[in-house]
């Protein structure tokens, strides 16, 4: 055991840091300091200059593009993209459905989806919650009928994060009714222009698009676009969920979080003090502080065993309940921290040459915005209380 | 001891329930609430009709009741998310000129008020002041018999829409002196009076208040001159009591809207409900909210106690609503599962007017210090 950083895993640490310096455009670190909604283009210019350093897809095994870093690697490659206020890279290509390709496709999907997923030129997006069917996965209804060569599709499903920008999504879609509802379901690899397909914002209570619902009606997908067996899909979704819950403690961004927090209050006048020096204040972040060290710590541990190749299971899941607990009691001490400097909501006009400026302090900008966003993390991608569930039955045999 | 209400008060409650319930549904909240005004003036019509803005005053002036009937107004308030300026109206701004007002300010407000004639609001805030009330930097100079103001009120709830906005400003003594601290009357369009106005996160209006060599008659000062903080105090105080009032309102709908969420959304073949997880946590909410409501009778019915009893309950009821309405708010959008992050919903615009409640005229954690202070 030893928790230090080894002289090649510090080496690696500058070379990261020499790189950002370099490379990160200020336009974009502006835009993420500031809390402001990044576009489709910002994350993309950003996915196109870690490609080409050869830096998209730090988890990923070299021979399908990777890095193949080492659990201590990508921590430092995250905390110093974090530090350095970069744009955060969107999982759903590179640790959803990038995995399940390379892990269960076919080589001439493996050759056609894996390069453009990692240059960015195919933006993917992930179909899996219905109406009737979110902490009920298994019991989706979207259909796919077979008729010859293509499945045709029809249905809905819901809360499609950023299909409003994806050329791509996958799907898990009802290829069986009888039996067991896990084992009827088929993972496909959906054109997002197919004929048929249509994308409806949702709007959340940020008041932001971030969501979308997403409907086919006879929508042909050509059978060669399924990954692995039909009515085996059940199986590459339970792989992918288990994949997105590791990356999902987000220790980097709730470390730099925290630190941004520290820093507004220490800036922040509390009738002639500091309001860093507010005891009932200061004990709350320190609270959060603790516990996201103990996050970092749980974290580290569990990647490395991740690593020596035991799959993520019920442990994972901690990572998430822990890792989203963090980040709302971030968000909301610094909504706290403003005081009724948080109350001002105004849909800020960001375009180039705009004179907006945010009321009240300059620190003010997008906290509220991100707070509200950010009760979705205990719901989105297995809710808390699934989480629980999981542990208590996986882990726990209860 | 008695919790009933009066038969007057019963028909205070039908009435403004019966409001809520039939004109104020929630679409129609959504449509006023997003108008440049960000509230309907025929609704402070009917309010006006109703008697509802005569609340509270005194009865030479048009008005009836007092700390129960606002209560009353204020839960079904909370109940409908209501935007109308009902607080910084008739509870702060006339509230200060009961308190403090002579004869002639009275007179010229207080019908005015109560005939929906008149909007108020009330600049205590400054940016570095946080919740302290005596933390005033804002100016105001004797010069030729009356004042000249200058200073930056932040975050004016009701601004905006105000035709005057009461102010404190300090005629002498340091930043944080509880002494020398005044209160002025301001024309909203007064010379020297600017506004930068938005929209808040729970959907109202409010402005930044700037007041730049604002001259103003003697007439203008509300109260004896440097001794306005006990009767600012007094008057935020019943601005507790009633936001405490409006919290309940706002919890027991959510209670209502996610206990029936639990009735009828299926997951795994069974409604969410019948998962014990859920089950307790909707008694948790329950349970907050009987607090609360208890919290705020209590709060109410002694809002003319002495100085100190008074603002134990304030600073009590403020620490408990506070803590009660971001719970049930929070575990209200968590038990809609996505649905709870909708705009579309009401879930979430209901937990956001909570948070601010929260914040308003001081957080928990500021209410926890002034009661630990009070009791020690
Ligand atoms: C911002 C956001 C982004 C999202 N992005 C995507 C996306 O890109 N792709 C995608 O496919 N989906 C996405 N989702 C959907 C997300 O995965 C679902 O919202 C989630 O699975 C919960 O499902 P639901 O919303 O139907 O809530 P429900 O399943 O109806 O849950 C309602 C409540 O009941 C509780 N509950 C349910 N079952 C149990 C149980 N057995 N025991 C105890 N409690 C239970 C839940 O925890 C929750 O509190 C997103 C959601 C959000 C909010
Ligand atoms: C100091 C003391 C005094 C007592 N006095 C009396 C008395 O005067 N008369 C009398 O008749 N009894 C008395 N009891 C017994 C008491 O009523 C039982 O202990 C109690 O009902 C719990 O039953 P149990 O101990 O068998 O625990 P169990 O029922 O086995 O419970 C074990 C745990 O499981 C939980 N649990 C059980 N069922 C559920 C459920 N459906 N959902 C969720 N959680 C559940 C419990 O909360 C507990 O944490 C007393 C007990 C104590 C400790």
């Amino acid at each position: 055991m030893d928790l230090a950083f080894s002289p090649a895993e510090q080496a690696f640490r500058e070379e990261v840091r020499a790189f950002l310096d370099a490379e990160l455009p200020d336009d974009l670190r502006d835009k993420v300091r500031h809390r402001r909604e990044l576009q489709r283009e910002d994350y993309l210019r950003w996915q196109r200059i870690l490609h080409a350093r050869g830096w998209i897809a730090g988890s990923w095994p070299k021979e399908h593009g990777g890095c193949e870093w080492t659990p201590a690697q990508r921590h430092i490659f995250d905390e110093e993209s974090h530090a350095a206020d970069a744009p955060p890279l969107l999982p759903f290509g590179l640790q959803m459905v990038g995995p399940v390709i390379y892990t269960f496709g076919r080589p001439d999907q493996k050759e056609y989806f894996l390069p453009r997923l990692l240059s960015g030129e195919h933006w993917w997006c992930q179909g899996y919650s219905e109406p009737g069917s979110g902490s009920d996965l298994a019991s989706l209804q979207t259909a796919a009928v077979r008729d010859g060569d293509d499945y045709v599709i029809n249905g809905q499903k819901i809360w499609t994060s950023l299909a409003h920008h994806a050329d791509w999504i996958f799907c898990l879609v009802r290829t069986r009714k009888e039996g067991k509802h896990q084992e009827g379901i088929s993972f496909l690899l959906i054109d997002m222009k197919t004929p048929g397909i249509t994308v409806r914002p949702l709007v959340l209570m940020d008041q932001g698009h971030h969501v979308n619902e997403v409907f086919f009606e006879n929508v042909r997908v050509p059978v060669a676009n399924r990954i692995g067996e039909e009515n085996k899909g059940w199986t590459y979704a339970k792989f992918l969920l288990g994949n997105e819950r590791a990356g999902i403690a987000e220790v980097a961004w709730n470390k730099k979080l925290l630190q941004r927090l520290k820093e507004m209050a220490a800036d922040t006048p509390a009738s002639g003090d500091r309001l860093l020096d507010d005891a009932l204040f200061s004990r709350k972040v320190a609270e959060t502080e603790v516990k996201l060290t103990a996050l970092e710590y749980c974290n580290l541990r569990i990647l490395a065993a991740m690593q020596e190749g035991s799959p993520p299971g019920g442990e994972a899941s901690m990572l998430k309940l822990l890792g989203s607990e963090v980040t709302q009691a971030i968000t909301e001490l610094t909504v706290e921290a403003l005081g009724y400097y948080a109350a001002p909501y105004e849909m800020a006009d960001h375009a180039p040459g705009s004179n907006w400026s945010p009321v009240g302090p300059e620190a003010a900008e997008g906290v509220m915005g991100q707070h509200l966003f950010m009760r979705a993390i205990t719901i989105a991608g297995g809710s808390s209380e699934v989480q629980k569930n999981i542990i208590a039955k996986m882990v726990l045999g209860l | 001891m008695d919790f009933n209400l009066s038969e007057e008060q019963q028909l205070l409650k039908d009435s403004v329930d019966r409001f809520i319930l039939d004109d104020y549904d929630f679409e129609k909240r959504r449509k006023t609430s997003s108008t440049d005004d960000g509230f309907s003036r025929d609704n402070w019509k009917t309010f006006a009709e109703l008697g509802w803005l005569a609340v509270g005053l005194p009865e030479e002036y048009g008005g009836f009741g007092g700390p129960i009937e606002t209560m009353i107004v204020m839960e079904a308030i909370g109940r409908g998310l209501v935007t109308e300026p009902y607080l910084p109206t008739v509870v702060l701004g006339a509230g200060l000129v009961v308190e403090a007002g002579t004869e002639e300010q009275k007179t010229e407000i207080l019908g005015a008020v109560a005939e929906g004639n008149c909007m108020l609001a009330f600049g205590y805030a400054e940016p570095t002041s946080r919740f302290n009330l005596a933390d005033v930097t804002t100016k105001a100079e004797e010069q030729g018999g009356g004042y000249v103001l200058n200073g930056h009120k932040s975050v004016v709830y009701g601004a905006p829409s105000a035709d005057r906005i009461i102010v404190s400003a300090r005629t002498s003594g340091g930043v944080r002196d509880r002494d020398g601290i005044s209160l002025f009357i301001v024309d909203n369009n007064a010379k020297g009076v600017s506004r930068r106005d938005y929209p808040t996160a729970d959907g109202l209006r409010a402005s930044e208040v700037m007041l730049e060599n604002v001259e103003v008659g003697a007439d203008a000062m509300l109260g004896a001159e440097g001794a306005a903080l006990p009767v600012i105090e007094k008057v935020v105080d019943r601005g507790i009591a009633a936001l405490c009032s409006e919290a309940v309102g706002c919890m027991e709908m959510l209670k209502d809207e996610t206990n029936e969420y639990l009735k009828t959304r299926k997951q795994f073949g069974v409604p969410i409900g019948k998962f014990q997880v859920l089950q307790h946590r909707m008694v948790d909410c329950f349970i907050e909210l009987e607090q609360s409501r208890s919290m705020t009778y209590m709060v109410t019915l002694k809002l003319d106690e002495d100085e100190k009893e008074r603002r134990k309950a304030a600073s009590s009821a403020k620490a408990q609503i506070g803590k009660g309405g971001v719970f049930i708010g929070a575990q209200s959008v968590q038990m809609h599962g996505g649905m709870g992050m909708t705009d579309e919903l009401k879930i979430s615009h209901y937990y956001k007017r909570l948070m601010q409640i929260d914040t308003m005229f001081g957080n928990r954690d500021w209410h926890l210090k002034q009661f630990a202070a009070l009791t020690q």
